[in-house]
């Protein structure tokens, strides 16, 4: 279950500590010191340990509250992998020391250690102190010190091609316990289909709230018909994405379900396109301005529904254990629930 | 002001139900072809409702002292999901079990609840809903037809249409006017219990566009009502026929119209896929994507359960998730059609061929019947703070 004290708790301390100011001034320097006394706050306050056991430290919260976490983080633009870096202390932790400093996730192929490794577009790859590099054998923790980065995506945005010209000496490989190992993609999707929804929200709450500022025909425009149907809408995606991101982080233990992290992902990319949309349909010409903040939360949640496999792609994982089953699809779903 | 959908469960006393009805609705629709399971809550079998009364599994919100069981939201769910996913005829008791009980029991005097709902609970009162009327449709507040005062105690003239099942009915329930004219709107409208074996009632069936008759028109001229016909206050029918709706949008039925078509489909694919072929990308991408949708759906019609289940009353959230489950019950038999279309040279198994016939053919209706799209959309705007 949800702990309200917890979500009043984070959304006050991101939304105290992330203000666009801060978001503007790490997105334009992003290797800043801006960017490194944020972390250091996020560092203090514990929220990055929230995954990580007790009895090695952490906070010893669920996957449920942590996305509580992931959560605020979309709802405020967050421009570093808070979230990210939660699943990987807690992966990290039962290894052993973990290292500080943000962390991402990055899927690519076989490492082979006299040769570079390169990723492509690494989300928060500009940002990220280390990779976590999951590769079809092993997973790695690499450092980005010595690394060569590169910005790859658009105006704004941290995604990174990150080079190292071989394996790194303090390279970390992860053991893989018992059992099957961490389904790092999986794992990263059900996270960022948590910020969209958090980012979601926030849209909608900014679009309300102009539609019912802003007159037209002498009247708030939030008053005609065509406006409403709009917004309503784009309440109705907010709302199912949150839904498919609450399903995305359920599931036993602190391991995600790969086919529910499939549910959020995808759900999640659907409805960000509508509420995208929307948004920038009722603000008009102010809404893609630089100075105004609708522009904050729109770009990253359309990066972030192209980043670790988009609809699509885990559409097809879901429809493929569908058809391979043949269990009639509403027992198929009801084993996939929010709530085990 | 922005709705807030927490998640919930099912408990598990509820939860317990799940496999016996499950067992015993698929037993029951085992011969029927597809496209008539598909017809599922527009099936019309009173034996079947019987069958399902003699298991207890009527009336699961109704008070025990009236004959029902007490049991609340959650129990409704299961069972009502479970019959809907078999395809299973639940038409006869449909309306009474979902909103006539309901209402009576929240509103109908001692002697009322007395009376109907034990016959409810043992599926031998079936009701049909009396709201829209050829001049009274969205824009519901406007109904002509009038009860005045009798010395019997009220007399009925007017019509009503678009009524599911009135020939197969016993009694409808109408919203009336005893008061006022059209233009007083939401004031002097009151909802009267009508027999319909009554003088006076003329039930006209009207056919559909997939060869059903399942609704109707009613002609009342000079009905004689006892004083007892009144269900709740006088006056107080606008915000008895509002409770009602949002027990009628808050099911389950909202997201399954079209799950018969959906697992049918899926078994052709699943039978495909063990003869070896090779499923295309957009085919599997796309029932992933309906599996998507459905998950999240039911988490929401879940957590509007819950709401239910606490004394609210979720207008807002009904109205939300019935417009997105209805949009996926639309997407099911338009995408689908796609999927089989892609490969002319593939051959369609009739049975499936005509389920998505009729699922196609009928899908219109999915966000028409309980509240248009667009009025929901307007409740939504409203329940948002945008007007």
């Amino acid at each position: 279950m949800i702990d309200s004290v917890l979500t009043d708790a984070v959304e006050q301390f991101v939304a105290g500590r992330c203000t666009p100011a801060r978001v503007r001034e790490i997105e334009a320097q992003p290797g800043g010191e801006g960017a490194r006394e944020l972390w250091n706050e996020i560092e203090n306050s514990g929220f990055g340990d929230a995954l990580v056991a007790e009895s090695h430290g952490g906070g010893g919260l669920g996957l449920s509250d942590a996305g509580t976490i992931a959560m605020a983080c979309g709802r405020h633009a967050m421009p570093l992998p808070m979230a990210l870096t939660m699943p990987v202390r807690a992966a990290l932790a039962v290894e052993g020391d973990v290292p500080r400093g943000p962390m991402t996730i990055v899927s690519g192929p076989a490492v082979n250690a006299e040769n570079p490794i390169v990723v492509t577009a690494a989300p928060y790859g500009l940002v990220a102190d280390w990779v976590l590099l999951s590769t079809p054998r092993i997973d790695w923790l690499l450092s980005t010190r010595d690394a060569e980065r590169e910005p790859s995506g658009g105006h704004g945005s941290l995604a990174a091609d990150i080079r190292w010209p071989a394996l790194p000496e303090d390279a970390v490989r992860l053991r893989r316990g018992e059992g099957a190992a961490t389904p790092w993609r999986a794992t990263a999707a059900a996270f960022v289909a948590m910020q969209m929804a958090g980012a979601m929200e926030r849209l909608l709450e900014m679009t309300i709230a102009y539609a019912n500022d802003r007159s037209q025909f002498g009247k708030p425009i939030g008053k005609l018909q065509a406006i409403q149907q709009q917004i309503s809408v784009m309440a109705e995606q907010a709302l199912a994405a949150r839904a498919a991101a609450l399903i995305g982080l359920a599931g036993e233990g602190a391991r995600v379900d790969p086919l529910r992290a499939a549910i959020a992902k995808a759900r999640a990319g659907e409805a960000a396109v509508a509420v995208a949309a929307v948004s920038h349909a009722v603000h008009g010409a102010i809404g893609v301005t630089e100075e105004f903040d609708l522009q904050l939360h729109t770009r990253r949640l359309l990066e972030w529904r192209g980043q670790y496999g988009g609809e699509t792609y885990w559409n097809r994982i879901l429809g493929a254990a569908l058809i391979d089953g043949a269990a009639p699809p509403l027992e198929f779903v009801q084993n996939l629930a929010a709530i085990p | 002001m922005i709705p807030q959908l927490p998640p919930s469960t099912i408990p598990t006393q509820d939860e317990e139900l799940r496999l016996e009805v499950r067992e015993f609705a698929r037993r029951y629709v085992a011969g029927m072809a597809p496209d008539a399971r598909a017809r599922s809550w527009m099936g019309f079998d009173a034996e079947f409702s019987r069958q399902l009364a003699a298991r207890g599994w009527l009336g699961l919100t109704l008070p025990r002292e009236y004959g029902g069981k007490g049991r609340g939201h959650f129990a409704r769910f299961v069972v009502v999901e479970e019959l809907l996913a078999a395809g299973a005829p639940v038409s006869a008791h449909w309306i009474a079990d979902r909103q006539s009980g309901p209402l009576i029991a929240k509103y109908g005097t001692d002697a009322q609840k007395r009376f109907y709902l034990p016959k409810i609970c043992n599926a031998k009162a079936f009701f049909c809903i009396g709201m829209s009327e050829p001049n009274a449709g969205s824009d519901l507040a406007s109904v002509g037809t009038r009860a005045e005062r009798a010395p019997s105690g009220w007399r009925l003239n007017g019509r009503k249409i678009w009524t599911t099942n009135a020939p197969r009915s016993h009694y409808i329930i109408a919203l009336v006017r005893t008061s006022g004219a059209p233009g007083d709107r939401h004031k002097g409208l009151s909802q009267m219990i009508v027999d319909l074996k009554l003088p006076g009632v003329t039930v006209r069936p009207i056919r559909d566009l997939a060869g059903d008759a399942h609704f109707s028109e009613i002609f009342f001229d000079d009905v004689e009502l006892s004083d007892d016909a009144l269900i709740g206050a006088e006056g107080a029918g606008w915000e008895q026929v509002t409770a009602e709706l949002a027990f009628e949008r808050s099911g389950p039925e909202r997201l399954y119209s079209s799950i018969v078509l959906f697992e049918e489909w899926l078994a052709c694919l699943h039978r495909r896929a063990q003869s070896g072929a090779q499923i295309d990308g957009e085919s599997v991408a796309l029932a992933g994507r309906f599996a998507s949708h459905l998950a999240v759906l039911r988490e929401m019609s879940i957590a509007i359960t819950h709401k239910l289940e606490h004394g609210e009353s979720p207008v807002v959230e009904a109205a939300l998730v019935k417009d997105l489950g209805t949009e996926l019950e639309q997407l099911m038999p338009t995408a689908i059609t796609d999927a089989l279309a892609q490969n002319p040279d593939e051959a369609v198994d009739a049975p499936l061929a005509r389920t998505l016939a009729y699922v196609g053919q009928v899908a219109p209706t999915f966000s028409l019947r309980g509240g248009t799209r667009e009025i929901l959309r307007g409740m939504i705007a409203r329940g948002l703070g945008l007007r």
